[in-house]
């Protein structure tokens, strides 16, 4: 720290530092992107002696696209056609859509829900209010076995299995648990005095919670949706249960391609991991400004 | 809910304005007086329907003789399901399996959590995308990760085989071993969920306010006595709801276990849960599952009742 910086700001040793942590980190995941791009034979062929050898051998490939034309379209051998092969378009666009639209209106859902529920019990505490909150929070306790059953009876009774309503509002439920307890830290962090300051200006209650409390905890709430877009994103549990072929998720077809013939088809997995990461990629590099500003307005801490 | 806010935003208007929310309560229309529980109701709701009262039902079916698989109705049988879970060893195997993984990998989770957090406080050139690349890991479904990492590991063509052999000449068989599958879980769940308490408590250190640090500067306090008088403050309640929420979720680890070692070899990395999953789907034994269920749920409880405390304890001291 040779010449004085503006505070918060690091220069390029900093860089290289978190470059290496980044690359210790991301090393995994860029081999499961490779994968994607090698047949099945590149994959398991690898025997190399040295580490050097190894690594080299896993980044020297011929690409293919192979397993991305899998991911849409399947070959069928048709009987008629004497062993012709033809292409089918799989479902994978459908659940593709179906994966974005319910992770997305689920997360949606119990941000504004769950971020009001944590307002009330950061600034009007109820009678018990601890205990609420505890309730709130043995809800994510219980490995989701438990609740499969019951669940599912409800779900067959209401006819809410297989229907777009029943999983989105299981998903809202799991992530409000998480959005409350995070959404009520935020709040509490925030001075009472400044908004009790707007109160004696003539703010309505209204005005209070969008024009100061809620600006202060963006932050907060880009980090949380983040968090429950990622779990909600990867669900596979009662993704396997509880839709039907119409609502399915792609975790479950994730699955599928573990049990083949011939055992897991890496590539086939691997082209559906790599373009099931890339709108959890992009939503939170969207979100990293939020994520990263942080409370620019200093308040008094009490 | 919008239909609340608009009277709320009318109640407010034509009340005169007050200083705090106790003397509002007092007086005014019903949502000034019920404003609390208004905000939290919607949440409430949601919760027990899809939460609450499923869980209810099944603590229910605990003490029932019920098998999904047959015909007959339940048959009440008091506390046996408790009674015949607690007598079997194997359960508390499994319990202590999961609490050495739960402490192993959550006090990784935490430590690397916090020192990546450190590192990508600051503003440097490139933060952006090397972020990005940090976050990836959690961004993997559990399938991905534990059929990812069960190549890695595997002796002949596994990059971390590969890596332990550079170190020790011949090739590992890290799943083969009880440790090396115990140690393989951790590094495997640690390595995905540590940028998630990166997430939390760098969300944490951006919230404190600069001129803290610009007052620290002017009366030339060391960078040490900095870290625990500022910055350290600010993240202790984002680090300790890490802790809760990462201790919760790997208790109930499952997915990637089952997928990498199958609990093996032998039982060596055979966690609660998928003791709890044989019971309910490959046993069909519903009402036990139940039970088994409520004992993991009391000894989290317990867990949190402990962090609770903590935390209660830290508050009062302020």
């Amino acid at each position: 720290m040779a010449q004085r910086r503006a505070i918060g700001h690091a220069g390029w040793g900093r860089t290289i530092a978190a470059a290496i942590v980044a690359a210790i980190y991301f090393l995994p995941v860029l081999i499961i992107i490779m994968y994607a791009f090698q047949g099945r034979n590149d994959i398991l062929s690898i025997s190399a002696r040295s580490l050097g050898d190894y690594l080299e051998s896993i980044f020297s490939f011929t690409p293919t696209l192979s397993n991305f034309e899998n991911v849409f379209f399947r070959a069928n051998i048709i009987q008629a056609g004497e062993g012709a092969a033809q292409a089918t378009e799989t479902d994978f666009p459908l659940y593709f859509l179906n994966s974005v639209g319910i992770a997305g209106i689920s997360v949606i859902l119990a941000l504004v829900i769950g971020t009001l529920a944590a307002y009330g019990f950061a600034r009007f505490p109820l009678r018990g209010n601890d205990t609420y909150m505890f309730i709130i929070l043995t809800t994510r306790m219980l490995p989701p076995i438990v609740v499969t059953i019951p669940i599912f009876i409800m779900f067959q009774v209401t006819g809410l299995a297989g229907e777009y309503p029943g999983i989105i509002a299981l998903y809202t439920a799991f992530n409000l648990a998480f959005t409350v307890w995070m959404m009520k830290s935020f709040f509490e962090e925030l001075s009472p005095d400044v908004e009790d300051a707007a109160r004696m200006d003539g703010s309505s209650e209204t005005r209070v919670f969008f024009k100061i409390c809620l600006p202060q905890v963006k932050a907060g709430m880009a980090a949380t949706a983040v968090f429950g877009l990622i779990l909600t994103w990867n669900e596979l549990f009662f993704a396997l249960l509880l839709t039907s072929n119409e609502t399915r998720t792609i975790p479950p077809a994730m699955v599928r391609t573990l049990g083949g013939e011939v055992g897991a088809d890496y590539g086939l997995l691997a082209a559906i991991v790599t373009l099931f990461l890339v709108p959890v990629l992009v939503v939170t590099f969207v979100l990293q400004n939020q994520l990263l500003r942080g409370v620019t307005f200093g308040t008094i801490k009490k | 809910m919008t239909q609340a806010s608009d009277s709320m935003a009318q109640g407010a208007a034509t009340d005169r304005p007050v200083a705090n929310a106790a003397a509002a309560r007092r007086r005014g229309s019903f949502v000034e007086r019920n404003r609390g529980p208004l905000l939290v109701t919607p949440a409430l709701v949601t919760l027990f329907v899809m939460n609450i009262f499923p869980l209810m039902w099944s603590f229910g079916l605990s003490f029932y003789d019920y098998r999904l698989t047959r015909q007959d109705l339940p048959r009440f049988v008091g506390l046996d399901n408790y009674a015949r879970m607690l007598a079997d060893p194997s359960i508390w195997e499994s319990l202590q399996t999961t609490a050495l993984i739960v402490a192993g990998s959550v006090g990784l989770q935490m430590i690397l959590g916090f020192f990546m957090a450190m590192l990508f406080q600051p503003i440097f050139p490139g933060r952006r995308i090397l972020l990005m690349l940090v976050l990836a890991p959690m961004m993997l479904s559990y399938v991905a990760v534990g059929v990812f990492f069960k190549l890695f590991y595997n002796p002949n063509f596994g990059l971390i085989s590969k890596l332990i052999e550079v170190f020790q000449g011949t090739p590992p068989n890290i799943l083969g071993d009880p440790v090396g599958a115990v140690l393989g879980i951790i590094f495997a769940d640690a390595w995905m969920w540590s940028p998630f308490v990166m997430l939390l408590v760098l969300a944490g250190l951006v919230s404190v306010p600069k001129y803290l640090y610009e007052a620290s500067q002017i009366d030339r306090a060391t960078p040490w006595r900095r870290f625990w008088t500022i910055t350290f403050p600010y993240v202790r309640s984002l680090l300790l709801l890490a802790l809760l929420f990462r201790t919760i979720e790997t208790f109930k680890l499952f997915d990637t276990v089952y997928i990498i070692t199958e609990g093996g070899p032998g039982t060596a990395t055979k966690v609660i849960v998928q003791y709890l999953y044989r019971v309910s789907f490959q046993d069909f034994r519903t009402g036990e599952s139940s039970a088994i269920a409520y004992v993991i749920l009391f000894i989290v409880i317990v867990l949190t009742n402990l962090y609770l405390f903590m935390v209660k304890r830290r508050e009062q001291e302020q």
